[in-house]
């Protein structure tokens, strides 16, 4: 890996992007100024799913139970407990933290097609137990967080997430963060140890690696990225329900990693941005846009593996990060 | 109605789940025995079954049992054949990776019941049973069509267990299964038998669900569940296991069918899927198979 090379090029590529999105946010007309504020946050969800796909090459099929976590952490202690909305992002990070240690050290024990549907079953009995206790959670129907709670009094100023200009911002501010952990994840030696048990886990195994410690961060750490997702999803947009926790969210970035390129610190941004757009216009036009949904994952595990970014990171910009 | 005749109820519920149960594992343990893939889609073709069942049997006039027959010849062969073309088209390109295979038939299964919604509808429509005759017990009557259901997967897991066992096919299924290397080496044509065993257990999810139809209606989202109860049983029974498929259906059944009865359904659900990822992480192999070579 040439890494001096590209390493300069690389940040600067990252600080265009969040400034252009900074830029955006005050020209873009009013409708797809909300449409990017929302992809934003579910961009932390992707690329807190790529974190754990794409570099160490574990598919889970429950991480909607993450972003989950993120959102009842937040919203059921705000709601029930009248926790502040600061303190609701931290109890839903801490819960979507807890859990992830929780089942990546179950997990973990399997490798292959039974992670995969561990996972699943993990994430299955988090949803159905939003279902079980709709005493507190009101279940398929759902919560909305008041809109006098979703704001933050600093002195005399008061910080009002239902503001849509604020709310832009806030998710701005928690991508850009993201996006640079995770950057700092890809080049670190951390990333490398990922990427090196992706490749071949015996032979890591074999020079000294704990790989189990190491997929075991490697879950912590996406599990509460896409924790912080939920908790945000929560607050700016006021709305808790198990929808989020069905099987669909834990597919959703699975294809808008696969889309936007595994192993890319951009890809899933690129990938659920353009989903996003995808479905929006195309249930335009019909409601039967999941045969969209279902088609490109066909195609794209058929023809596109490694997605927009990958694609292009093989054939041109090798120091693409 | 006293504990006593309320558990016998709640073990028959039980029993008429496992038998549709046991027929849809089956299908999805020979795929992933002889194949080594996880179809996901197991649960659509399972759908589709249901779905194609209304249609063919709604097209039949004259008395229901007629209908519900000639569903329950067609409606296999098509889900089958559907499921040949989703073979060849895809996991045969993917060349059987199960990963790929994984996202490949998450998409098949949007694909399904997308079509499913758009051309079925979102209603829940039943079909209507074959013959309507009630076993008087002491204390309540029950379907007699549910025994029968009961029945036919007796009759139908006996046939599938004499063909694995004591056929050619069921041998050149299990020599792919055992070692797919070498039965090519010994000429067994592994690719049609892949395309073969795929078919066959879409086929058995699409019987287990036009006997159900008529007891439980059809919907296009009705395969989630069946996907679900099939995985556990599967991955509790043991993969490639006949015997254990069984058993492991017979238990998630009637348990399923007694908490469902004394508590609620959503429990029952909480229980089967927790104890089932405990399984899998102390005991990959499940409760009755025996640790891959």
């Amino acid at each position: 890996m040439k890494s001096d090379t590209g390493c300069g090029k690389a940040i600067a590529l990252h600080l265009v992007v969040i400034a252009g999105l900074f830029g955006l946010g005050f020209v873009l007309p009013e409708y797809h100024h909300g449409v990017l504020a929302r992809v934003m946050v579910l961009a932390v969800f992707s690329m807190g799913y790529n974190v754990l796909f794409g570099y160490a090459g574990l598919l889970s099929l429950g991480h909607a139970m993450f972003f989950a976590a993120g959102l009842y952490g937040a919203g059921l202690s705000m709601i029930h407990l009248g926790w502040s909305a600061p303190a609701g992002f931290a109890a839903g990070v801490i819960a979507g933290a807890v859990l992830a240690l929780g089942v990546g050290v179950l997990a973990l024990r399997t490798t292959g097609v039974a992670f995969m549907i561990v996972t699943m079953m993990f994430s299955q009995v988090f949803y159905l137990l939003t279902l079980y206790f709709s005493v507190w959670t009101r279940g398929d129907e759902g919560l909305v967080i008041p809109q006098a709670r979703r704001g933050l009094d600093l002195g005399a100023m008061r910080l009002d997430f239902t503001d849509p200009m604020t709310r832009y911002m806030l998710a701005l501010g928690l991508f850009a963060i993201v996006l640079l952990l995770t950057l700092g994840v890809a080049r670190s030696g951390f990333g490398r140890v990922l990427v090196a048990i992706r490749e071949n886990e015996e032979r890591t195994k074999m020079l000294g690696y704990d790989t189990f410690a190491n997929k075991l961060s490697a879950v912590v750490v996406s599990g509460t990225f896409c924790a912080a997702a939920g908790a945000a999803y929560a607050l700016l947009f006021g709305y808790v329900g198990s929808t989020f926790a069905s099987v669909q969210y834990s597919i959703f970035p699975l294809l808008w990693v696969l889309l936007g390129g595994a192993a890319t610190t951009l890809g899933p941004f690129l990938g659920t941005l353009f989903m996003y757009y995808v479905v929006d216009i195309a249930s335009g036009y019909t409601s039967a846009y999941m045969l969209i949904v279902g088609l490109l994952l066909i195609l794209l595990i058929l023809y596109f593996p490694k997605g927009v970014l990958g694609t292009v990171r093989e054939r041109w910009l090798r120091w693409l990060p | 109605m006293s504990f006593g005749p309320h558990l016998l109820l709640a073990v028959l519920e039980g029993l008429v789940t496992s038998a549709v149960l046991a027929l849809t594992a089956l299908g999805l343990s020979l795929v992933f025995g002889v194949m080594r893939v996880v179809n996901v889609a197991h649960g659509e073709f399972f759908m589709l079954g249901a779905v194609l069942a209304w249609a063919i049997s709604s097209m039949v006039p004259g008395h229901p049992s007629l209908g519900f027959l000639m569903a329950l010849l067609l409606s296999p062969l098509i889900v089958g054949s559907v499921a040949l073309l989703a073979e060849r088209l895809v996991l045969r390109r993917l060349d059987y990776n199960p990963e790929a295979t994984i996202v490949a038939t998450i998409g098949l299964l949007y694909v399904i019941q997308q079509l499913a919604l758009t051309f079925y509808g979102p209603e829940a429509r039943a079909v209507p049973a074959p013959f309507n005759f009630r076993l008087q017990l002491p204390w309540f009557g029950y379907s007699g069509y549910k025994l029968s259901i009961i029945a036919a997967s007796v009759v139908l897991m006996l046939a599938t267990w004499f063909v694995l066992t004591r056929t050619r096919i069921g041998l050149v299924m299990r020599a792919t299964q055992y070692d797919s290397e070498t039965a090519q080496a010994f000429g067994i044509p592994v690719d049609r038998v892949y395309a073969g065993v795929f078919a066959l257990g879409a086929m058995l999810a699409a019987v287990a669900a036009v006997l159900i139809v008529p007891i439980q209606q059809a919907h296009y989202l009705m395969g989630l569940d069946p996907l679900l109860l099939s995985f556990i049983v599967v991955i509790i029974g043991g993969l490639g296991s006949l015997r254990g498929t069984v058993i492991a259906a017979l238990i998630i059944g009637v348990s399923d069918g007694v908490i469902s009865v004394f508590f609620s359904p959503t429990l029952a659900k909480i229980i089967a899927t927790s104890a089932v990822a405990m399984v899998l992480v102390f005991r990959p192999q499940g409760l009755f198979g025996t640790t891959p070579r």
